[in-house]
């Protein structure tokens, strides 16, 4: 991948400076070694203790390139070490000895030394060591890319994953990831949860739309993470984060067509049962798609949303796109959601909305206020999805698909009654089931609040609902029928795995009464009954596809339930205005994935929830003034999202900005 | 001048002597090699670090070797390290015996063992006596003095 070489790329001055940790007893060949190695102009650093070299390696992860050691040592054994980097640090190492013999050469091939030198090491031989850092990060890249989608899967529950995954051994890649700096630096990552160290991708709208193109150019079945994201051929995208954004899709899909989500499996395929969501299912994860398919959102918005949702956890850090579409799915929800107004705005707001996750949300509070419309869009579209039954076409599949599910009737039914404007809660719920689901369900938590109608359940459900931004209110009075389903349970509880995040918001959403403070509604949703949400359909895109749950993973979605929640409360207030700052962090998420975003928005509510550490104080309506329907608001969205993305942005620290999140950084939601 | 020209041949011959006597090779060069201004000394540094290390191998090795019965394993290991080191500073005569050594050990010849050691032993007090006078002279002779690479 064009990436991975572009990440080889080593600078000027390369190696000079490369960082060597030499370790070996002999003091004499230290001091030699020590010396030699300083005439390659490498930064050296030596260690006459195998275990203080681990603690200096475990202390400075990043802090070297390579490492030099004897084979001989007396209180470890270097192929020991050898072994014990390889899995922590995944750092080339160069076993030396004054032993020739084969078997101990041979002992140090297998236990995976990328050279063997004889002692006395000769100034030659240093002088290309250089060669194994460059190597390895290169064959990094490639693993990454090959990486099965296995481990997305893994990851797409938890969160939290995706730090663990990065320390896992084969995470190496990760971890070394910082070979990656510039990718890194641009992404910024952000430990804004702790689970989240990677970058993360912000599956913006733009590039879950071309996530989705490529997706369904490729047919779903064999859509594999490999061939997307040469399709894609977005830079600093990992096939990892296709992987894993195309599972959240499948679930979103499958969620979409009313199957219970079960990871991935039948995720398109099942999902192919809504035929209209032909272009769904290339929605990937997020549940754009079913926001588009409220017709409102353009379809593209929504797969831009999913590809927004998934790159974010694709995006590396270097992807600005991401970032970008991350805005363009809320905005787009936005425009979408308008129920009525059908504005293709979709997402092409082009803000970035960073939202999703980890990638430097630069949402702005327009680009919250986008998601709030497009939630609110969304949730509008729901309840004409559910209204009509069938939005127009595409768009409409999703919806349609929300509107399926819903037929629970809660949805939409509910608090759509058309209510365009209250946040699309209503409507979002069934929409949002298809992956604004998570949006929605952010807005329809929102809505909830504010509506109290459907709500109501979402009330409860509210936390997990505060997923649907606090559009407040809008969202569908359906009370979204999230959990329509397990899937939305799934969602819900993906928003629950957001975990971390959830109590943040649970506890920020406090105010909100209904909410449950934390992300357990989504459990509860779950259990209780999905009416809470009636977000059956919520699953809506949330668990629909995986993207839903892939918001929720990311927790994103979560957040914006929560959101929603603690937003509901301060919907309370504002209710629907106040949605909007509730809501945003939530709405984020939920704006976004209004239109489909609402997976984005989920997700990156979660981020900007969870990565804000936003709490989702749904008070903090934050800057847009929070009008009560999040669809109008524009602000809400954005607002809601920026405020997110800063709260992201601005480390945990209590997001006060516009969202007054605190701290949920959406971004960080796992995707 | 006068003076210190003739330090310089002396040293100079005191040097060539040492690799003409097999006691040092090519490695010795090496560190010579990379001695600069930064690390004016660094030879004299490196062989310093060197004895101090292994002469307490040598008298964990002397101490090892009035065991009974011989641990060959652990003989082996300390003769590893002690050759190692040896090899770092290339002194030839004592790296063979080392290697010689490590060869008894495995062969569990205990009377080998003794026996090359013992020979090591004086090699290893040699190489150091010379080496020392060697370093004095350079030092009186100044610091552009050690090295002339011949060869």
């Amino acid at each position: 991948m064009s990436t991975a070489s572009s990440s080889v790329t080593v600078s000027d001055q390369f190696p000079a400076g490369l960082r060597v940790l030499v370790v070996d007893d002999d003091p004499t060949c230290l001091r030699i070694l020590e010396k030699m190695l300083g005439t390659c102009l490498y930064e050296v650093t030596k260690c006459n203790r195998a275990e203080i070299a681990l603690d200096m390696l475990r202390t400075n992860k990043n802090g070297y390139d390579i490492v030099i050691s004897d084979v001989h040592m007396p209180d470890m054994d270097g192929f020991k070490l050898l072994e014990q980097v390889g899995l922590e640090m995944d750092l080339p190492v160069i076993m030396m000895s004054a032993d020739d013999s084969k078997q101990v050469v041979m002992k140090g091939v297998t236990h995976g030394a990328c050279d063997y030198l004889i002692k006395p090491v000769r100034i030659e031989a240093l002088k290309n060591i250089w060669q194994h850092v460059v190597r390895k990060r290169k064959n990094e890249w490639k693993d990454l890319e090959q990486s099965g989608s296995v481990e997305e899967g893994d990851r797409q529950p938890k969160p939290s994953e995706e730090a663990d995954y990065s320390s896992s051994a084969n995470e190496g890649n990760w971890r070394t990831s910082k070979r990656r700096k510039d990718e890194e630096e641009e992404i910024e990552e952000r430990d804004d949860t702790s689970t989240l160290k990677k970058p993360r991708v912000v599956w913006s709208v733009e590039l879950h739309q071309q996530f989705v193109s490529a997706v369904n150019q490729l047919g779903i079945d064999k859509a594999v993470p490999k061939k997307i994201l040469e399709l894609m051929n977005v830079p600093g995208l990992t096939r990892e984060n296709v992987a894993s954004h195309l599972q959240k899709y499948r679930l979103y899909l499958r969620r979409l067509s009313g199957v219970s989500p079960h990871q991935g499996n039948s995720f398109i395929s099942s999902h192919s049962q809504e035929p209209p969501y032909g272009s769904l299912s290339s929605l990937s994860g997020l549940d754009f798609q079913t926001l588009a398919a409220t017709g409102q959102i353009p379809a593209q918005s929504l797969a831009t949303l999913q590809a927004a949702g998934l790159a974010r956890s694709a995006a590396k850090p270097g992807l600005p796109m991401p970032l970008v579409d991350q805005r363009n799915i809320f905005s787009f929800d936005n425009q979408k959601l308008r129920f009525g107004e059908g504005q293709p705005q979709h997402m092409s707001s082009g803000k970035q909305m960073n939202l999703l996750h980890g990638i430097p949300t630069t949402m702005d509070s327009k680009q919250l206020v986008n998601l709030h419309h497009s939630a609110q869009s969304l949730g509008s579209l729901n309840m004409q999805a559910s209204a009509h039954g069938n939005p127009s076409g595409q768009s409409s599949p999703l919806l349609m698909q929300m509107a399926q599910p819903q037929s629970r009737g809660q949805i939409l039914t509910e608090t759509s009654g058309g209510q365009v404007p209250r946040l699309p809660t209503s409507v979002g719920h069934p929409i949002l089931s298809n992956g604004a689901a998570g949006a929605m369900l952010a807005i329809n938590g929102i809505g909830e609040n504010s509506r109290g109608t459907g709500y109501n359940s979402v009330s409860q459900t509210s936390s997990v609902l505060n997923f649907p931004l606090n559009h407040s209110a809008e969202l569908p009075g359906n009370s979204f029928p999230l959990g329509s389903t397990p899937g939305i349970s799934a969602g819900m509880s993906t928003l629950t795995t957001k975990g971390g995040f959830q109590e943040e918001i649970n506890s920020d959403i406090k105010g909100s009464g209904g909410f449950m403070p934390s992300y357990d509604i989504f459990n509860d949703l779950q259990q209780h009954k999905p009416h809470n949400w009636e977000l059956q359909n919520v699953g809506f895109a949330f668990d629909a596809s995986q993207h839903s749950n892939s918001l929720q993973a990311s927790v994103d979605v979560t957040p914006s339930v929560l959101v929603n929640q603690g937003y509901s409360s301060s919907q309370r207030n504002v209710q629907n205005s106040n949605v909007s700052a509730m809501g945003k962090p939530i709405f984020s998420v939920g704006e976004g994935s209004e239109h489909g975003i609402a997976l984005n928005v989920g997700q990156h509510l979660n981020s900007l929830l969870v990565d804000n550490s936003t709490r989702v104080k749904s008070e903090r309506v934050t800057d847009t003034s929070c009008q009560p329907t999040l669809l109008p608001q524009h602000f809400g969205q954005e607002d809601l999202m920026s405020a997110i993305l800063k709260q992201q942005q601005d480390g945990l620290g209590p997001a006060e900005n516009d969202f007054e999140f605190d701290g949920y950084s959406l971004d960080n939601i796992p995707v | 001048m006068e003076r210190n020209q003739q330090l310089r041949r002396q040293l100079a011959s005191m040097r060539q002597s040492l690799f003409d006597q097999g006691h040092l090779d090519e490695q010795f060069i090496l560190l010579e090699e990379l001695q600069d201004d930064a690390n004016p000394n660094f030879v004299e540094e490196v062989v310093t670090l060197h004895y101090r290390d292994s002469a307490r191998l040598i008298t964990t090795i002397e101490r090892a070797l009035e065991k009974s019965p011989l641990d060959f394993n652990k003989l082996d290991g300390y003769m590893h390290q002690f050759k190692g080191s040896s090899t770092s500073i290339g002194a030839k005569k004592v790296k063979a015996e080392s290697t010689q050594f490590r060869e008894y050990c495995e062969a569990g010849n205990g009377e080998g063992c003794l026996k090359t050691f013992q020979l090591l032993k004086r090699d290893y007090a040699t190489l150091r006596r010379k080496l020392e006078a060697y370093f004095q002279l350079a030092r009186q002779a100044g610091p552009n003095e050690i090295a002339c690479r011949p060869k």
